[in-house]
């Protein structure tokens, strides 16, 4: 399993997402609140490029008239047909028995760390003293 | 919270088929409200500025259901340059015509000139979009073919405008919508089909419309998702009223296609049809053979939204009762209920009904050497 940076952690702010392609993967990272995290960018219903819908919540009913809506942020709502996935674990709200989508491990590592390896620095110039966000494949 | 940046658009496109496909239903829109103005006489721009449009569907801020995704579009379909998904030809071209290898592209816009009650504005504005088809779309790139747009509810109107366009390369069916003011075999709307029937052109019904009646027959629903069934129990009626009415037996060279209100229902309403037809023909005279064969010889189908049954041998016995001749391959773009072409069709089908599926039967039908 290698692990990648893919940018330097003030490139990635709170709330934003980075798309790029590892291994020939289309693959997206995910800035939550300050939690890192990897989806595979590609919807396992009809292919759409997933992480280009929005972030959302999760509305789910426990009894008919009661809504409650969590996981603010955290679910990922596909560009074309709309299918949700979270994005803590790829799992699929509408079918989760047949689909899921991939996610990769993602977090942030000291410069100092990251340079010792074994990572890849894919485009990135990496130094010693800033932190990076690293994903494992 | 959806901010985002991107290395580029080619790294997060999706995989697509090689596979040559006829793509029977692409919305093309308008980049800007005005875009149609060259189109119109002075007279329409200013009853525009003035009065807008009018139309049978109440609720006219926007349609009468709220849409799972902006202008019910692929979010990931929005031109570069800007403006609505739909309205940039060379996007679309990079996006959906040359990944997926479309020989031809059936544009069917909505949104135009049809259902709206000044019917001297609807066949202005249905004119519009015809010249604005040919202009922005069809002279530019020649896999793509126009509909004709028609103010629907004055068939005179209408027919003139498909005599008028008919011959014209650019256009390849006649288009009407499902929600009219009345089922759609009423004779308000014959001078339609016999116009169409000498053009040699096929009638589009694509699902929608705005004629002002609830899209359920037991009213108005509350929400989208009622919508969205709702078309095929639309299209069920509008395909009732026309084998009743006598549409197909008055004009037998008419060929029919039902876009986007899917087709499993298909079998299931012959049948119906067939055994009450055998009950009460006396009341209907004219229907001289049983409903199922009207149908089966002048109805086509686009796919778009695909079945999708649990088990494919169900899809495919519902298409051996339609008949792998009749299906047309629609993506429906930029629409965010999209069929990807390589994804939609199950293992199992033959090369031969894989072809006519996805191209050949839609070159045969609108005439496409
Ligand atoms: S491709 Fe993602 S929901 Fe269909």
């Amino acid at each position: 399993m290698a692990r990648h940076v893919i940018a330097a952690v003030d490139e990635l702010p709170p709330g934003t997402r980075k798309f790029l392609e590892i291994d020939g993967r289309p693959i997206a990272v995910f800035n939550i609140k300050g939690e890192y995290f990897g989806l595979m960018n590609r919807c396992p219903h009809q292919g759409a490029a997933l992480c280009e819908g929005p972030l959302i919540g999760l509305a789910q009913s426990k009894d008919p008239g009661e809504i409650e809506y969590t996981k603010l942020g955290e679910i990922i709502r596909c560009p074309w047909h709309g299918w949700e996935f979270d994005i803590r674990t790829g799992q699929s709200y509408c079918d989760p028995r047949r689909f899921r989508v991939k996610a990769y491990p993602a977090q942030v590592e000291p410069g100092a760390r990251v340079v010792k390896g074994p990572y890849v620095a894919e485009t990135i110039p990496v130094k010693v003293e800033s932190d990076y966000v690293v994903v494992e494949l | 919270m959806n901010i985002q940046f991107r290395e580029s658009l080619e790294a997060a496109s999706p995989p697509t088929t090689k596979t040559a496909i006829a793509d029977c239903d692409i919305h093309p829109a308008r980049a800007t409200r005005t875009e149609l103005y060259p189109y119109l006489a002075k007279r329409w721009q200013h009853h525009l500025e003035i009065y807008g449009v009018h139309a049978y569907q109440g609720m006219m801020e926007g349609p009468p259901y709220p849409k799972a995704q902006p202008n019910a579009s692929r979010r990931d379909a929005y031109p570069p340059e800007g403006g609505p998904q739909g309205s940039s030809l060379s996007f679309m071209q990079k996006q959906l015509l040359d990944p997926n290898n479309v020989q031809l592209g059936v544009l069917n816009p909505l949104n135009t000139g049809q259902g709206i009650r000044n019917h001297e504005l609807s066949a202005a504005l249905c004119s519009a979009i015809n010249d604005w088809q040919i202009d922005k779309w069809t002279s530019k790139d020649n896999r793509l073919k126009g509909s004709i747009v028609v103010g629907n509810e004055d068939g005179l109107s209408a027919a003139a405008e498909i005599r008028e366009r008919a011959g014209d390369k650019n256009f390849v069916q006649v288009l009407l919508l499902s929600r009219n003011v009345e089922p759609l075999g009423q004779r308000r709307y014959w001078p339609i089909y016999q116009a169409a029937e000498e053009a040699g052109l096929p009638v589009g019904v694509h699902a929608f419309g705005f004629g002002g009646n609830p899209i359920t027959p037991s009213g108005w629903p509350s929400y989208y998702i009622e919508e969205m069934v709702g078309h095929s129990q639309c299209q069920q009626s509008a395909l009732a009223s026309l084998v009743l009415e006598g549409v197909f037996e008055r004009f037998p060279k008419l060929k029919m296609v039902m876009i986007e209100a899917g087709f499993g229902w298909a079998p299931s309403l012959a049948w119906r049809l067939d055994k009450v037809w055998q009950r009460l023909r006396s009341e209907v005279p004219h229907v001289k053979r049983p409903p199922s064969e009207y149908i089966r010889e002048q109805v086509w189908w686009t796919t778009q939204p695909m079945e999708d049954p649990e088990r494919r041998e169900d899809l495919f016995d519902v298409v051996n009762w339609i008949g792998w001749d009749r299906l047309l391959f629609a993506t429906d773009y930029p629409h965010w209920d999209y069929d990807e072409p390589s994804r939609v069709l199950p293992a199992g089908v033959s090369d031969a009904n894989r072809e006519a599926f996805y191209l050949g039967n839609a070159k045969k039908l609108y005439g496409i050497s």
